[in-house]
């Protein structure tokens, strides 16, 4: 299904020209007809959420992502009237049940369509087949959806950035605030599924690297009991599995949000929860609203009517790499934009108090990642203290002399 | 009454140095609280907060009117600017700012005002007599600082997400050129003489000095504190010595503000001032000049001649702007 924004960037933007006062000049006014040839668009390829089931509290909305990717393009344009610079974005919307070769085929045709920027909102798989299927044309990828650690090292690839924080930066986070804030012994409970696993190694990584204990480990092994309803008999053994276990924070490793908001107030001992759920890292928050935050969060729900997400942000930053980059060197060429992205002087104001950088060595996105919890930001990452001769961001992730990724 | 007396038992007290020929002016200071939804009101010479008044929700650009009986004040969550009485604290009527109201500039003869609007990527120009809307003039996303040319012919505006410097003609409200500067540019400052305008950039960390006549960035001005990382530089806030000698720029979450050789460009110290220092205003006889310490909910009060800080006196939660009475 190809859908396109263009109607809804056009409606928004007669509003704004019904707004304006009488008297003022179409030279002022955003430019309606752009000279032919220099629209740059942009692809983005996501999956739509199945159905959420009969009352779901907090149900994916359907236009995560994309919704992001909407604001991101209208300010690019906001900008482009003054550079001579017009964006739009071609959306391609996945059912759940279309495999890969649904979204290689869109990508292809994105491609033959003449985008050169293609923005993926899908899993790790998908994000290395379409890049490989569209590497020939010179398509540059955005990852916004993957944080799998493998495609930074040993499949990572030339023509994809990264801006989704890996499961690295994500778990180093957490380990610098637990060791600032000197809780040591950790209890790590792994969910069923494959990226839980690799989010638990990737937190054993961190705690190594911060000097953090894992005091005991165990697998989840209860079902989705967060999903769960109040009236389903409570499983008991789920309770009293944390019993007789030495630790000072319990750390739960559930992507698919099945049953890591069961932990809290359930462990035998009154213990703090964190990982996937509890406190969090993440890029994004509700109550993130210093460094302009504010600003961003009140745009985006004015435009989407709900929050913004943390896929919304990541959809965001990747389309404003595109536009920041092209407003520095006044084309959308990817010849000249696609270095830049990894030039020193490229940096993308992003929120987060500081300039926003892709690492050179793996096309990540350096950024400062929020720790929170549900109603409050508890932290931001890199902590103070925590030096690194490059930038305080490189502390979280993998560094330059570890990396494995060679890119092709 | 006490003032006079006051303001002598202050300068015995800090050892400030005074002229011979009497006390420091009384001046009075008003300072915007983000997240107080007030102005905390400071007498210049007894440096004592006098009093606290109400104003719309987030309040952030403050300035006040030639004669200083009125102050306009930004309230942000409100779409509106409340002008209060100074002489009561009262609001006595609210204009018409557009959306999300965040900076301003006056014009040089009073009329109109110049409005950023910070959520709606325009500049709505009134007419604070008539509380007409006389123009709104699209910007790039996010606009903040405003600057106005001495002769009041040239208005810059600065967006924060599209980060240029819009140089906008205030007789036809045409813009007339955009300059591109550092990444989130959150103020624009023009030399006495105009002919020089200083752009402060947040995230990029440096002051981009661009020749008005030309449009081109002539000089980019970068700190270095000892002991302080280059992420937590996030310069805000400039203020130029009438005599063009001296520029002040707050310095964020560095925690200190600059003094600039305005001359050569060159850092001369760093003053420190409280947590998060955005904003800053000069008493008219530049004497003092005036932070806003966001995070450590205080204002410091710094001596130009001797270039240091004299005192910290808390206000509101999260002061954001400040002005002081021209009289």
């Amino acid at each position: 299904m190809l859908t396109s924004s263009r109607p809804l960037l056009a409606a928004s933007l007669g509003l704004f020209l019904a707004g304006l006062a009488p008297g003022l000049t179409a030279a002022q006014e955003p430019s309606a007809a752009p000279p032919a040839g220099v629209e740059t668009h942009i692809g983005l390829i996501y999956r739509t959420q199945p159905a959420p089931a009969s009352y779901d509290a907090e149900a994916v909305p359907e236009d995560e992502g994309v919704a992001g990717g909407r604001m991101a393009v209208r300010d690019n344009n906001t900008t482009g009237r003054f550079t001579k610079q017009t964006y739009a974005l071609d959306e391609v919307a996945l059912t759940s049940e279309q495999g890969t070769e649904a979204a290689v085929t869109a990508a292809r045709n994105l491609a033959a369509k003449g985008i050169r920027y293609l923005v993926l909102a899908l899993p790790a798989a998908e994000v290395l087949a379409v890049s490989d299927a569209v590497k020939a044309e010179g398509v540059t990828v955005f990852n916004t959806a993957a944080p799998d650690d493998v495609l930074r090292a040993a499949e990572c690839r030339a023509n994809v950035f990264h801006v989704i924080p890996s499961r690295a930066m994500q778990t180093d986070a957490l380990a610098q605030f637990f060791r600032l804030m000197r809780w040591t012994k950790m209890f790590l409970i792994v969910g069923p599924n494959e990226p839980d696993r690799l989010y638990a190694e990737a937190f054993k990584n961190s705690a190594k690297k911060f000097s953090l204990k894992i005091s005991a480990e165990k697998p989840w092994t209860f079902g989705p009991l967060a999903r769960a309803r109040g009236d389903t008999p409570t499983r008991a053994e789920a309770m009293v599995f944390t019993r007789g276990l030495d630790y000072e924070l319990a750390i739960v490793a559930d992507e698919a949000n099945d049953w890591g908001d069961y932990v809290p107030f359930r462990t035998v001992d009154p213990r703090p929860v964190a990982g996937t759920q509890g406190l969090i890292a993440t890029t994004w928050h509700p109550t993130l609203e210093t460094w302009g935050a504010a600003q961003a969060q009140n745009r985006f729900r004015r435009l989407a009517g709900r929050l913004m997400r943390p896929l919304d942000y990541q959809v965001w930053a990747a389309i404003r790499t595109v536009g920041e980059a092209a407003t520095q060197k006044k084309t959308a060429d990817p010849a000249v934009l696609v270095p830049y992205f990894k030039d020193p002087a490229f940096g993308l104001p992003a929120y987060k108090g500081v300039s926003l950088s892709y690492r050179p060595w793996d096309q990540q996105l350096r950024q400062p990642i929020v720790v929170a919890q549900a109603k409050a930001m508890v932290s931001v990452a890199p902590e103070q203290g925590f030096i690194h001769q490059r930038t305080p961001l490189d502390t979280l992730g993998v560094d330059q002399p570890e990396t494995a990724c060679k890119l092709r | 009454m006490s003032r006079k007396i006051a303001g002598i038992g202050f300068a015995a007290l800090a050892g400030l140095a005074l002229d011979a020929s009497g006390p420091a002016e009384a001046y009075m200071v008003y300072v915007t609280n983000e997240k107080g939804n007030s102005v905390s009101v400071i007498d210049s010479a007894t440096l004592a907060v006098t009093g606290t008044w109400k104003t719309g929700r987030r309040p952030r650009g403050v300035t006040t009117s030639k004669d200083g009986k009125e102050l306009f004040v930004c309230a942000s969550d409100d779409d509106r600017i409340d002008v209060l009485d100074t002489a009561t604290g009262k609001i006595l009527r609210s204009l018409r700012s557009g959306p999300d109201p965040e900076q301003f500039i006056l014009g040089p003869d009073g009329n109109p005002l110049y409005v950023a609007n910070e959520d709606d990527s325009q500049v709505t120009v009134i007419d604070i007599e008539k509380n007409k809307v006389l123009a709104e003039i699209p910007v790039g996303v996010e606009p903040e600082g405003m600057g106005l040319s001495p002769d009041g012919k040239i208005l810059v505006n600065t967006s924060e997400t599209t980060n240029m410097a819009h140089f906008i003609d205030t007789a036809t409200h045409q813009i007339i050129d955009n300059v591109l500067v550092d990444a989130r540019p959150r103020f624009a400052e023009f030399t006495t003489d105009g002919k020089l305008l200083w752009v402060s950039a947040e995230v990029g960390g440096t002051i981009s000095v661009i020749d008005v006549a030309s449009r081109k960035v002539i000089k980019k001005i970068t700190f270095k504190i000892p002991a302080v990382t280059d992420e937590a530089i996030q310069p805000v806030g400039v203020r130029i010595t009438k005599d063009g000698s001296k520029a002040f720029v707050a310095l964020g979450p560095a925690n200190r503000v600059a003094v600039v050789n305005a001359k050569t460009y060159e850092v001369e110290k760093y003053l420190p001032v409280g947590q998060r220092v955005w904003q800053l205003a000069f008493t008219p006889d530049q004497k003092l000049l005036f932070s806003t310490n966001g995070t450590s909910n205080d204002v410091s009060v710094i001596d130009v001649e001797a270039g240091k800080v004299v005192k910290s006196i808390p206000v509101g939660l999260l002061p954001w702007g400040v002005a002081v009475s021209p009289n």
